[in-house]
């Protein structure tokens, strides 16, 4: 496949110079490089300008509610395995509105890859703090500046037992690239964070802010994602010096393992026209 | 010699009624009995007062009465809460020595239950077997069917855990016997053919398997969660995946995304957890995809009262979801209508690509009625997507094509040569996100208008009884519909009909100004306190009836009650 076959027809109504755009290079390349077909992957994403993304790649596209991109993401794989099934969605949809789904799918284990395009902001709806806002960040909302912790979506992921566990850099395409492969080669739920800045709502996180900040752990060659307590301290790292790269990484079955869809047909499959349950029905004589 | 018989086995919760009631209903089932046996338990574990009630009959029965002739006090409590509701001639089945009771009363009958128990089964755990034979042994019928009931209900079990209860029911059975000369409490063995014996929620998921649902998530909410228990119980030999979600919101949206990839998918909870799923159902109305969602209501609001029976929802489950799109909400008023009309949501789900809802209530979700064997051929399922086969040809395709009956061919991501665009924003036909006004025009006609009109042509009609000739008429949807065909058929009531709605939205507006043309003295028959089915009638068709006929206290419509409020009214 190449870039051009992913290529969509809709109007892109990101603001220039926006992350997100980064993000969008990314996965078309890392789509272009693999074998599948357009009509063979399914994006799914819930609301803001992360989740516009679907659109802006010829692939299939369920773009549905805020917060809620996980949930019907991971019910179309069980449906169907044989579709690659990733979710482009925000910091706000994900972590905030979503946080539940998040949650409870990295302990589903389905294997999707989900990409939060991080921009510790919400753009949307015009720049209120989001989950991941830094604190004392000072909002049209948050007057004196953002007094919650941030979440430490990383951390908390190692903690539920996420099989991968990474973050990303919007404007380093071809790290993110590979970050993306590696996410949909894991068998398993795959978290992958994208730190992007907010050209517009963002006055702190910039790309020069992040392009001061930002080193890949595996440029420190003794540094082992499948050390779990070494994961958690580098997730702590935040502030002078910020990781990205693959940050944990450990196998085990996947919800498709343990429930045994991987042994029978897709469900979508399934000839239903004339199911019989007389079997059943005498059950209950 | 009785021709019906009400029985009710009252103790605490944890003491065993349900496994009494099912032994009883199977035995009175095989000696050719039909019968109606429902649960009216706490919202706990363990202690309370919960009891099963069981009405067996001559002939077929829709619906429970309010008093009972035998009940059985498994605990001193149940006696006297129980006092008040024994039916003229009846009696209490109590353990004297056990609970500590010395006066006399001519409602009791005395059986000690605890030392029969104890002498056979050597624990009080056989209590529940003891007073199975009891009930048995006033009934006069035959030992021998109990005694296979047993025999199959341990058949898992060791031999001499069998044998012990066969001693210990026919203890039970012989006290009885011996000590019990009236005969007031004997039958004759019955006509009715041996059946089916289930409930509604039972009924739904067995709908809901024939008609090839393959993905099921819920989250569990009383009186729902039988009907994922019994998906889930056969899910494995019908290739479907239960999925428990973690709240109702990803239930709703996890089936919603399971049927964009292509598989039949239905969830059920009741209303607290219908709420949750309110802006899901919207989702669906403005993607177009096919859900079927079962709300089997209980009284609210908030938590209410969890195990308890209302129809309050009728208003919200109309109005639910921000914005305007096309829905059907059935109300199946009989087991036999919860399993059709389960395989009708999922056919007309899918060909008009609609949210199709199944409004239950906890008297119907958990009541069970013998009922003839279904006929499997009379609701099939129908599929309406894109054929794989057809698929392969399809190399450009629009998900929201304009068409003239308002519904776009759906296809199957991965099946056809193109991608699928769906989108919760308001979109153009590729399934974009538009901010074009005439587009906007197009595509609420497409989900609203024109799926409305459709779907006036596929109501499922109103059930109408003894219309030519009644002067009264009862109007109910949901559950209610036992009660009223009994009443209508009691003696006296012989210019009574009735008009059950199994379908409420769209509403049969023709249907029902046909049925009610010169019609007076209309009654709605609701448990809700609200009169919403005299509203909507008024609402939809301007008929407007002489009285609301409401009960809210949480229990179901019996024959004695709904008699009493009718009395009452015509004294007035």
């Amino acid at each position: 496949m190449n870039v051009s076959d992913f290529k969509s027809n809709d109007e892109i109504a990101w603001c220039p110079g926006c992350g997100d755009f980064g993000i969008l290079g990314a996965l078309k390349k890392t789509l272009a490089a693999s074998d599948k077909r357009p009509q063979d992957i399914l994006l799914v994403s819930g609301i803001g300008q992360a989740a516009k993304l679907p659109h802006y790649i010829k692939c299939n596209c369920f773009n549905g509610l805020h917060g809620r991109a996980i949930p019907p993401a991971v019910a179309a794989k069980i449906a169907n395995r044989n579709l690659t099934v990733i979710v482009t969605t925000g910091d706000g949809d994900c972590y905030g509105e979503g946080g539940n789904h998040l949650m409870h799918n990295i302990r589903r284990n389905v294997d999707i890859t989900v990409i939060v395009c991080n921009n510790q902001i919400y753009g949307l709806t015009k720049g209120q703090a989001s989950p991941t806002t830094d604190l004392g960040y000072v909002t049209k909302v948050q007057v004196n500046g953002v007094i919650l912790e941030p979440m430490h979506p990383l951390e908390m992921a190692i903690a539920l037992g996420c099989g991968f566990v990474a973050r990303g850099y919007s404007s380093d395409m071809e790290h993110l690239s590979w970050l993306i492969s590696e996410g949909i080669k894991h068998k398993g739920f795959s978290l992958i964070d994208v730190l992007q800045p907010c050209v517009t709502f963002n006055k702190k996180n910039t790309h020069e802010w992040y392009a001061k900040r930002i080193y890949k752990v595996n440029e420190d060659a003794s540094y082992n994602p499948g050390d779990k307590m070494a994961a958690y301290q580098k997730t702590e790292e935040w502030g002078e010096r910020i990781p990205i790269g693959i940050i944990y990484k450990s196998e085990k079955e996947s919800y498709e393992d343990r429930s045994g869809l991987n042994k029978i047909i897709p469900l979508v499959e399934e000839e239903i026209e004339n199911i019989d349950i007389s079997d059943i029905l005498r059950e209950f004589i | 010699m009785a021709d019906e018989l009400t029985i009710k086995i009252a103790g605490e919760a944890g003491q065993g009624m349900q496994s009494i009631g099912a032994a009883l209903s199977r035995f009175f089932r095989k000696n050719g009995f039909h019968i109606f046996a429902n649960q009216d338990y706490m919202s706990r574990v363990r202690g309370g007062n919960n009891f099963f009630q069981l009405r067996i009959a001559n002939k077929p029965v829709y619906t429970l009465r309010q008093k009972a002739d035998i009940t059985v006090a498994l605990d001193k409590n149940s006696v006297t809460l129980h006092q008040n509701s024994i039916a003229e001639e009846g009696i209490i089945i109590l353990d004297k020595a056990k609970f500590n009771i010395s006066g006399e009363n001519k409602l009791f009958f005395n059986a000690p239950f605890y030392e029969l128990a104890n002498n056979t089964g050597g624990s009080d755990i056989f209590i529940n077997t003891v007073c199975s034979g009891v009930i048995v042994g006033l009934t006069g019928l035959a030992f021998d069917h109990l005694q296979e009931i047993i025999k199959d209900i341990f058949a898992d079990k060791q031999d001499d855990v069998i044998q012990k209860n066969i001693e210990a029911a026919k203890a039970g059975y012989d006290f009885a016997k011996n000590n019990f000369k009236e005969e007031k409490f004997r039958l004759n063995s019955g006509a009715a053919q041996e059946d089916l014996l289930m409930n509604g929620n039972e009924a739904i998921a067995l709908g809901a398997i024939r008609a090839g649902c393959k993905f099921y998530s819920a989250y569990p909410m009383t009186p729902s969660t039988t009907i994922m228990d019994t998906m889930a119980h056969y899910g494995k030999r019908f290739n479907i995946v239960v999925e428990q979600a973690e709240d109702e919101i990803a239930a709703i949206n996890m089936i919603i995304g399971a049927s964009f990839a292509g598989a039949r998918s239905m969830a059920a909870t009741s209303g607290g957890g219908f709420a949750l799923m309110v802006e899901g159902l919207s989702l669906a109305g403005m993607t177009e995809t096919p859900i079927v969602v079962v709300d089997a209501q209980r009284p609210a609001p908030a938590t209410g009262f969890p195990t308890r029976t209302e129809q309050a929802d009728l208003d919200f489950l109309i109005h639910a979801g921000h914005g305007e799109f096309a829905r059907v909400i059935y109300a199946p008023g009989t087991i036999e209508e919860a399993f059709y009309l389960t395989i009708k949501a999922f056919n007309i789900a899918e060909k008009y690509q609609i949210p199709v809802l199944i409004m239950t209530d906890q008297h119907l979700a958990d009541s069970y009625r013998g009922i003839e064997p279904f006929d499997l051929n009379k609701v099939k399922a129908q599929r309406y997507i894109i054929s794989k086969e057809d698929s392969k040809k399809v190399t450009s395709y629009k998900r929201y094509q304009l068409t003239e009956s308002g519904v776009s061919p759906r296809a199957v991501p991965s099946w056809i040569q193109d991608v699928i665009y769906v989108d919760s924003d308001e979109h153009n036909e590729e399934g974009h996100i538009t901010e074009d006004a005439d587009m906007r025009i197009k595509m609420v006609g497409k989900r609203f208008y024109k799926k409305i009109t459709a779907l006036s042509q596929e109501i499922e009609k109103p059930s109408a009884y003894n219309m030519a000739n009644a002067d009264t008429v009862l109007l109910g949807f949901g559950s209610t519909y036992g009660v009223m065909k009994e009443i209508c058929a009691e003696p006296g009531n012989e210019k009574f009909g009735f008009i059950h709605f199994s379908q409420v939205w769209p509403f049969p507006v023709s249907e029902v100004n046909q049925l009610l043309k010169d019609k007076k003295n209309l009654f709605t028959v609701e448990n809700n306190a609200g009169g919403q089915l005299a509203k909507l009638l008024m609402r939809e068709t301007g008929i407007k009836v002489e009285h609301s006929i409401l009960r809210y206290d949480g229990r179901p419509f019996d024959l004695d009650y709904l008699a009493g409020r009718i009395r009452e009214l015509k004294n007035k």
